[in-house]
């Protein structure tokens, strides 16, 4: 094969790559801004605690699969710890008083992380079975630990939708996000669902910035970046829309990787003009509704 | 017999495969009250909002004045002399009930330059806002919160916002809905007395007020018009005694 | 005494204040003041739509950072540039941008609304990035500040702190005026409406959205101004004057304040920069109790920081 092809179809793969993760940040927000009406804009905290917490476990125990395995369940306790005491106070509140109290919490986060483990940008080693090449031609290879990051994403992308599509919490999710009130008066308890799926959101972006780590570095600002990268994508998807949500993951992915390839002058831009574009054809989103 | 103010011709509404209003077609003249009766989802909120432009129609046309208005946005057809009641009370609730008439009143002023002024030096603006208030039977100067308005007070508001802009053909969606019997006959008075200046598009269930107000009748039935004409007609029509008014009610 | 009065005396009351402030305050204060009237005016522009009509928007700084950039293009490297000019082209640029977008994004409403204005602010964020002429990424300095010469004469010299404070402190003032008088006129009434209940200012008649355009260039060119200022004040120019946390700083300024109110606004600018320079002097972790104060206060303050004494008076919003 010719290079020049492999190397564009090393992009594709690399957009892949990126819109996955992405996905696994951005479907935890959409679900709770579709389920509970709730903007959180200390999403992008939880993709960096999540990382910060895989340097943190991995340095400890030397091993990032055991790192993963106590961070997704402290990810998740943190979340529900937060929705118990913080979020459950923004409900039924304008969306103004959540992007405040939300933005107080970046602040908090950040600080507390600050305190914790220090401002120091970090990386963390691939792990072994992983840290190896494919070689395409001569002169590309593709390294497999980004293989395996896409392929875990999609599992857990695929486990979301069977979850959310075929059983009865994910009906009773659904359910919820249409009416809240006819869920509860049917007797189910909604506070336990918004503090799962909250929970469930935490636990998600926490993941993937654990899985990331190893391939992006740990940064403090590494919340905040995929924080506006995460909305776009939520919006460009429809709030609320986990098909959205992983459409949008890809095409933003993908425009990324590209523009930062073939015009990295005007990168940056690309994923606002994408998200611009779309939305001035369909004022909410890909497969939004309007409430 | 007068000049239709409105003409309705084969206004159509699809959405999808529902086809909600099939092919209607009706007149209103000037100062006179022409009442859509029919059973729920006959398709009469969707022709309101078809000649409001809240919707905008698949296929027919609509014209007002002998000017096309089909298909036209909300506020140009407001501008031209259309108003609307709405059938769920649409207010503004934070506003005083006076507020709401008053900036009612304020939208037939044109040109954003003329509104560099003081919003309480606008003594017209006031006078029209109580006038339209005491038309329908609240206080003059009343202060109080739309929202804190009685149900039924707040669809007196709702009727006094839409006649504060003066308009020339009211489109009345169940103006009597959820009233009581002393605020319905208040409210009866008061739209035959709209006929003397105005014409008047009424929808509504309530059959004794359709019968003692309406100059002419349509019958609505799954989107298409079952049969149109005087009250007396109607009354007296087999067909639309079979389909609606059939059991119960008092012909 | 009514209300009314009681508010005009405390308007006068606070002008005669700021206007006293340079005798007391040292250069340092003096600056700061300035910083935080430049601030109130972005936050009041801001207020005109978030809090007045129902439009709130994340991409504010598109209008500010172009009016910083503004003087950046008119200045000469070693001269200054005419102070007058700067700002007439200032306001302007940032009210035509306004119009441009305003034209694009009106037409979404909601959150959708939020992040398309958010879009195009960094759009021109990464535009100014990859501009080299305007300092790519580091931005640039203006070495000279602006001079408001008129024929030989210049009332003022903006190198001159005292100055340079009375000077943002008549903008602060104007800013004031207008919109105080903007909210009591027949067009703020409309704005209001609009934010109430759009749909059935729609159905009276109003062309909804030529006023929604009318408020964003209005707002626009408030901002525009208030970033020639910044700009004038040290000379530095960055495209995150641009960027999303320019605009969220200014919309925490507004909720925290108190929407819909003038004061609102002015009092979020106050609060949240005195708080920061406070606690920045105290631990290098300020932000992590001005975080925790954002959320007390987020919490037992539901009409923001105004909200304290306006109880009684106008109705919670939403």
């Amino acid at each position: 094969m010719p290079d020049d092809l492999v190397f564009f179809l090393i992009q594709v793969l690399n957009g892949v790559q990126y819109g996955l993760l992405l996905f696994l940040v951005a479907s935890g927000l959409t679900l709770v801004f579709g389920i509970m009406g709730v903007i959180n804009l200390a999403h992008g905290s939880f993709y960096m605690m999540g990382a910060y917490i895989a340097f943190s476990l991995t340095a400890l125990t030397g091993n990032l699969w055991i790192a993963i395995l106590l961070g997704v369940p402290l990810a998740a306790l943190v979340g529900f710890a937060l929705e118990t005491l913080l979020f459950r106070h923004l409900y039924c509140r304008d969306h103004l008083f959540q992007v405040l109290l939300t933005y107080g919490l970046i602040l908090v986060l950040e600080e507390l992380r600050s305190l914790a483990v220090g401002d120091d940008v970090h990386g963390i080693a691939v792990p072994k079975l992983l840290d190896f090449s494919i070689p395409l031609t001569g002169a590309l290879s593709y390294p497999v630990y980004r293989l395996a990051m896409s392929l875990v994403c999609l599992a857990v992308a695929t486990g979301m939708a069977l979850l959310i599509q075929r059983t009865r919490l994910g009906m009773t999710i659904r359910a919820g996000a249409s009416n809240r009130e006819m869920v509860e008066v049917l007797g189910i308890d909604i506070g336990r669902i918004y503090r799962l799926v909250f929970a469930g959101g935490v636990a998600l972006a926490a993941f993937a910035g654990m899985i990331a780590a190893p391939a992006a570095s740990v940064y403090p600002g590494m919340g905040n970046e995929i924080l506006i990268i995460s909305f776009v994508v939520v919006v460009i998807g429809g709030i609320g829309s986990i098909k959205g949500a992983f459409l949008g993951s890809l095409l933003i992915g993908l425009a990324s990787t590209f523009g930062q390839v073939y015009a990295p002058e005007s990168a940056g831009m690309a994923v606002y003009l994408v998200m611009a574009a779309v939305l001035l054809w369909r004022p909410t989103g890909l497969f939004g509704r309007i409430s | 017999m007068a000049e239709a103010l409105l003409r309705v011709e084969e206004l159509t509404k699809r959405f999808g495969g529902l086809v909600a209003v099939n092919g209607v077609s009706l007149e209103v003249a000037a100062g006179e009250i022409h009442a859509v009766i029919g059973p729920n989802g006959a398709g009469k909120t969707t022709l309101i909002n078809l000649l409001s432009g809240d919707l905008v129609p698949s296929a027919g046309r609509v014209t007002f004045e002998g000017w096309e208005i089909t298909g036209l946005a909300p506020d140009r057809v407001a501008r031209l002399g259309i108003g609307r009641s709405y059938q769920r009370v649409n207010i503004f609730p934070e506003l005083s009930a006076f507020e709401n008439c008053r900036l009612a009143a304020q939208a037939r002023i044109r040109g954003v330059t003329r509104l560099w002024r003081d919003a309480r030096a606008a003594l017209a603006l006031n006078e029209a806002a109580r006038s339209a208030l005491a038309r329908v039977g609240l206080e003059a100067g009343d202060d109080r919160q739309a929202r804190a308005l009685s149900h039924g007070e707040q669809r007196q508001l709702e009727i006094a916002m839409t006649l504060a802009i003066e308009p020339k053909l009211l489109l009345l969606d169940e103006p009597l809905a959820g009233m009581g019997s002393e605020e319905s006959a208040r409210m009866v008075t008061l739209i035959a007395a709209l006929a003397e200046n105005h014409g008047v598009l009424l929808v509504e269930h309530d059959m004794d007020a359709v019968f003692s107000v309406a100059h002419r009748l349509t019958v609505m039935l799954n989107g298409r018009i079952l049969e149109s004409g005087t009250p007396d007609a109607i009354r007296a029509s087999a067909v639309v005694q079979e389909a609606y008014l059939g059991s119960g009610v008092e012909a | 005494m009514s209300r009314g009065a009681a508010q005009g005396a405390f308007v006068v009351l606070a002008l005669a204040a700021l206007t006293l402030f340079p005798l007391l305050a040292d250069a340092y204060q003096l600056q700061l003041g300035a910083k935080i009237m430049i601030w109130a005016i972005f936050a009041m522009s801001l207020d005109l739509l978030v809090g007045v009509t129902g439009l709130t928007s994340l991409g504010h700084a598109a209008f500010f950072g172009i009016g910083a950039y503004a003087l950046l293009v008119l200045s000469p490297e070693y001269a200054p540039a005419n102070f007058w000019l700067a700002l007439l082209v200032a306001v302007a640029a940032a009210a035509l941008a306004a119009l441009i977008i305003g034209l694009l994004v009106l037409r979404t409403s909601g959150v959708y609304f939020i992040m398309v204005t958010l879009a195009f602010s960094q759009m021109l964020f990464y535009a100014a990035v990859g501009s080299k002429a305007l300092g790519g990424s580091d931005g640039a300095s203006i070495y000279v500040r602006p001079s408001p010469d008129l024929w030989g004469w210049a009332p003022f010299n903006l190198a001159n702190r005292v100055h340079f404070y009375y000077v943002v402190l008549g903008a602060l003032a104007l800013t004031y005026m207008l919109l105080h008088r903007l909210a009591r006129s027949l067009f703020g009434h409309v704005l209001v409406g609009i934010r109430v209940n759009a749909h059935r200012m729609e159905a009276l008649g109003y062309p909804v959205f030529r006023y929604k355009l009318a408020a964003f260039v209005l707002a626009g060119a408030l901002a525009g101004m208030a970033g020639l200022l910044d700009a004038a004040q040290f000379g530095n120019v960055t495209p995150e004057l641009l960027g999303w946390r320019q605009s969220a700083q200014a919309l925490l300024m507004v909720i925290l304040g108190g929407m819909g109110s003038l004061s609102g606004p002015m009092l979020g600018a106050l609060v949240l920069t005195v708080l920061q320079e406070l606690l920045g002097d105290l631990t290098r972790h300020w932000p992590l109790p001005l975080g925790l104060v954002i959320i007390v206060a987020s919490l037992t303050l539901p009409r923001g920081l105004s909200g304290l004494w306006a109880r009684g008076e106008a109705p919670p919003r939403g």
